[in-house]
């Protein structure tokens, strides 16, 4: 028995279907051999072993990316004054903080850092690599990955990325700081250095093994998609997530490449002396800048961006998979308009490349450049909004549950809706031109990412963990994670629109009490960070419940707990390598819910027609 | 439970795309690298029309010797074909002499690269000598350690890879083709390299 | 792939051989043509031309573009649309830029210094 992968070892083996499994099991013993542990565990090329990898990695990212933002907001809510924890004042050095004040070059550190780590360390490879990974193959009814050999180097190599990105502090000037945007001509001096171990330096290094590893992930779920669906599963009959992730691995295979470029020649201008980004006649210090000169800071930008946006979009797609797949179930009907979805899906994905320079509104482009950019834009905004439509009149007479996935499902929409409509001001250029690089951008992308992304992602956690474990989360404990969640992101990121609008720069290490124009809303800096740790206190209950649950979780009785149509339910609990006893072949779409006729008030995908 | 999944569409194809999986995910890939050494020549677009001046390269890069490359990459790219056809047509001796060959070319290219880049040092021309020499270092370096990539790749499959040649023909037949696709990607990137850093007139 | 039998990969290395000689032709011809001095835009047309056709003899024939599969061919036109798209807008935006003309800057960028005799017209500053 356990011989299929570390899914058992973690997670006990629910007691439901065990006759079936273990049937399959004795047949594997026949033919299989045992994998020793590090194959098994540590190089598994199996996708479920790599989506867990991806997904614990990730999550300890998300916290680690979470406390240097807790630390920043001392500095906002109390500027200039000691941290009361001491022995962390004294583990971070004077360099860091001296006399316990948070020094500002400190500051510009984390704020860099959160960025990059909650991004690319964070929720990408939560959202693409742990629950793409996992769901992928088995809602497409297929055994494994397309390259199961190719997931597993794309795992490690955004291992050794993170490890990169974390070692960058403890270099001499410490990691990055001149935001997770590096723009040049900071960026390429700070410090002045060509060795290796400098903050910065490490960045560009940790990126490019992070680019690498989403360019392999990509091509293996594109492949996945494409060529291993089962039998009888015609594009249409694609489960929302499964096309969320397809555009998702698009954007990252095509919009990442330029950023991978733009790193190279930063890297070359640090460590080679090169211009690229290094206009002639600068000035640093009073000394004229001992470089060729001719480059352009504004390439950098154009390079940048041109990922960046469709970067952000990769951060919802996946989210907004989960969220239809959780609507969609706990309505106990189909969701409404799946054929706009798909549509609207694709459609936004490649609007997604033209908009990037929305970003560079206030960079002294001219009147024509801003107006193509900021009609694109706008145009963006309508499949979005589709999307976001369908999948609140879904609800309209479902049987809606409200279990723990359910809540954070239905939460992402209004959080969602909100961060969608601040980003319209910021899209239209006149508008843009007082609330760019304020708290208002801040607030924008925040409630989309956190309220938005990270809610989804919860949601999904819930949702699947049965299925992976055999096990259920607890509820009440899941209920508290989310009211607590849902109050204190609030709390946190609806200030900061008013900070924004008031005038508030961003990455002002001090909160902006040094500004005339800020000083009426510096009184929710506070506020903010006592939201900001109380959210932390909720996190801990979530991070309690998951650890708790898969040992001594509720046991699942049924490998469909849910009562859903897709095909990741139709394998024992956990799936075993290769995923299912008997590769299924569909018969309809994937939301047949309340179909009148039927026996039940759902039909799987995979169940022949009834007689 | 290595072995114990058999993943579709390795050898054969898949009936409704025609593809099997590896051609698809290697052309995936060349999509990507299209992007970025289209990147790349955006930023020579880019830097070369917001300057006043502009080197013209054929009076200080050795054009001779690069021209000899092309031709070694152009050379390199029909032994590659070779390799494959020769297993197409189930002569494995003439695929490891092909392909033999096809690594031999990329041993030359890379040491005469090596020559051109020895001697642009010796004369006091670096990255940091200029926007061009930084183009001219970055672009081609980048295609070199593609091309030592794509060295690696045939190595293997000249040598411990091509054990599958028995196992499984076709499935290896393919690898050399997906091979093949990357190094004639390899070829076709310097293709447009060369011109644009060595023969495009200065301003 | 398993539509090709051994006569048509026959007939398929007689095209190899004729492209691998339109390819060292085109070659030379794109030296040559650089050593005509045809002067700064039409040198870069020349130039790229030949390298496009080149290019893709290469593509269509050794990468066998000219008989691929649609997904192929989707995938490609997707990238090329992105390509344009990116160098094409990055361009647009350089040239739509406000303020101060570009190319003119207060400190001349570092060139390298070709050491000959005076030659006409080269674009070169002092």
């Amino acid at each position: 028995m356990g011989n299929d992968g570390l899914v058992e070892w973690f997670f006990r083996k629910e007691i439901g279907s065990m006759t079936e499994a273990h049937h399959y099991e004795e047949h594997h013993e026949e033919h299989g051999h045992e994998l020793p542990f590090w194959r098994k565990y540590i190089f598994s090329t199996d996708h479920k072993v790599i989506g867990i990898q991806y997904g614990l990695t990730s999550l300890v990212f998300l916290f680690f990316g979470f406390c240097l933002m807790m630390l920043m907001r001392w500095q906002l809510a109390f500027p200039g004054k000691p941290l009361p924890i001491g022995f962390l004042s004294s583990w971070l050095g004077d360099a860091r903080m001296p006399g316990g004040i948070m020094a500002p070059e400190f500051y510009n550190q984390l704020g860099a850092m959160h960025g990059t780590i909650m991004i690319f360390l964070g929720v990408v490879p939560l959202a693409v690599g742990a629950f793409g990974n996992y769901l992928v193959p088995l809602q497409v009814g297929a055994q494994d990955m397309a390259f199961p050999k190719l997931n597993m180097s794309s795992y490690w190599v955004y291992f050794i990325g993170g490890v990169v990105m974390l070692c960058s502090f403890f270099v001499p000037g410490g990691s990055a700081q001149s935001g997770w945007t590096s723009y040049p001509p900071l960026s390429d001096i700070t410090p002045q250095s060509h060795s290796l171990f400098t903050g910065q330096t490490m960045w560009l290094t940790g990126m490019v093994f992070l680019i690498t590893s989403s360019l392999l992930g990509s091509i293996n779920t594109i492949t996945t998609i494409i060529q291993l669906r089962a039998k009888g599963l015609t594009w249409m009959r694609l489960p929302f997530f499964v096309w969320a992730q397809l555009v998702t691995g698009f954007l990252l295979l095509l919009a990442f490449p330029p950023l991978e470029a733009a790193g190279v020649m930063q890297l070359m201008d640090r460590m080679a002396g090169t211009s690229f980004f290094l206009p002639s006649g600068l000035v640093v210090g009073g000394k004229a800048l001992n470089v060729s000169g001719g480059g352009s800071a504004l390439l950098w930008q154009h390079l940048f961006w041109f990922l960046a946006h469709p970067e952000v979009y990769v951060l919802i797609l996946p989210a907004m998979g989960i969220v239809g797949e959780v609507i969609a179930n706990n309505t106990r009907k189909p969701l409404w308009g799946y054929k706009s979805l798909v549509y609207s899906v694709i459609f936004l994905g490649f609007m997604s490349f033209i908009v990037w320079a929305h970003h560079m509104f206030l960079t002294g482009m001219g009147t024509s450049i801003n107006a193509f950019f900021q009609t694109t834009t706008m145009i963006i905004s309508v499949p979005s909004i589709v999307i976001l439509t369908a999948l609140i009149l879904s609800l309209w007479g479902g049987s809606i549950r409200f279990n723990v996935p359910m809540l954070f499902a239905l939460a992402f929409l209004p959080m969602f809706g909100i961060g969608g409509l601040t980003g319209l001001p910021l899209g239209l250029a006149s508008a843009d031109i007082h609330l760019h690089d304020t708290y208002y951008v801040i607030g924008h992308f925040h409630y989309v990412v956190a309220p938005g992304t990270l809610f989804a992602l919860f949601a999904g956690i819930y949702y699947w963990f049965p299925k992976a474990s055999g096990r259920q989360m607890n509820e009440t404990l899941g209920k508290i994670h989310f009211w607590g969640s849902l109050v204190c992101m609030n709390g946190i990121f609806m200030p900061m629109f008013i900070q924004g609008m008031a005038g508030v720069s961003r990455r002002l290490y001090d909160g902006g009490t040094s500004y005339l124009h800020a000083q009426n809303v510096l009184v929710f800096n506070k506020g903010m960070s006592y939201s900001a740790w109380a959210l932390a206190v909720f996190q801990l209950v979530f991070i309690v419940n998951f650890f708790w649950s898969i040992f001594a979780g509720r046991k699942v009785t049924s490998d469909n707990p849910w009562e859903s149509t897709t095909l990741e339910w139709a394998t024992p609990t956990p799936p075993p390598h290769g995923n299912f006893l008997k590769i299924p072949e569909v018969f309809r779409g994937p939301y047949e819910y309340s179909v009148p006729g039927a026996k039940r008030d759902f039909l799987p995908q995979n169940q022949p027609q009834e007689a | 439970m290595s072995g114990a999944i058999e993943i579709p569409y390795n050898s054969t194809e898949r009936p409704d795309t025609g593809l099997y999986n590896a051609k698809l995910g290697v052309w995936l890939f060349l999509a990507s690298e299209v992007m970025l050494f289209g990147a790349l020549f955006s930023t020579y677009v880019l830097l070369r029309t917001g300057s006043e001046t502009w080197e013209h390269g054929a009076e200080f890069l050795n054009v001779p010797l690069a021209t000899i490359n092309t031709l070694v990459l152009i050379i390199s790219s029909v032994t590659m074909v070779m390799s494959w056809a020769s297993l197409k047509m189930n002569n494995f001796g003439k695929y490891k002499l092909y392909m033999g060959l096809t690594i031999l070319c990329g041993v030359g290219f890379l040491v005469i690269k090596s020559f051109e880049y020895a001697h642009k040092f010796e004369t006091g021309l670096f990255p940091s000598t200029s926007t061009f020499m930084a183009l001219y270092f970055t672009m081609t370096g980048l295609h070199g350690l593609h091309v030592i990539g794509g060295m690696i790749v045939n190595s293997y499959l000249w040598g411990p890879g091509s054990k599958m040649w028995k196992t499984d023909p076709q499935r290896f037949t393919n690898r050399i083709e997906v091979a093949g696709l990357y190094w004639h990607f390899v070829d076709l990137v310097w293709i447009f390299l060369f011109p644009t850093l060595y023969l495009l007139p200065g301003k | 792939m398993s539509d090709t039998h051994h006569e048509d990969v026959q007939s398929h290395v007689k095209t190899y051989i004729k492209v691998f000689v339109a390819l060292a032709v085109g070659t030379l011809v794109t030296v040559l043509a650089s050593n005509l001095h045809l002067g700064i835009i039409l040198g870069i047309i020349v130039a790229l031309l030949i390298a496009t056709v080149k290019g893709s003899l290469v593509a269509g024939f050794f990468m066998h573009l000219v008989a691929e599969r649609k997904v192929i061919y989707w995938v490609l036109v997707l990238t090329a649309v992105f390509v344009v798209a990116m160098a094409g807008l990055i361009m647009f935006s350089r040239a739509d830029q406000q303020g101060r003309q570009q190319g003119i800057f207060a400190v001349p960028a570092g060139r390298v210094q070709v050491p000959h005799e005076e030659k006409p017209t080269n674009g070169h500053t002092e």
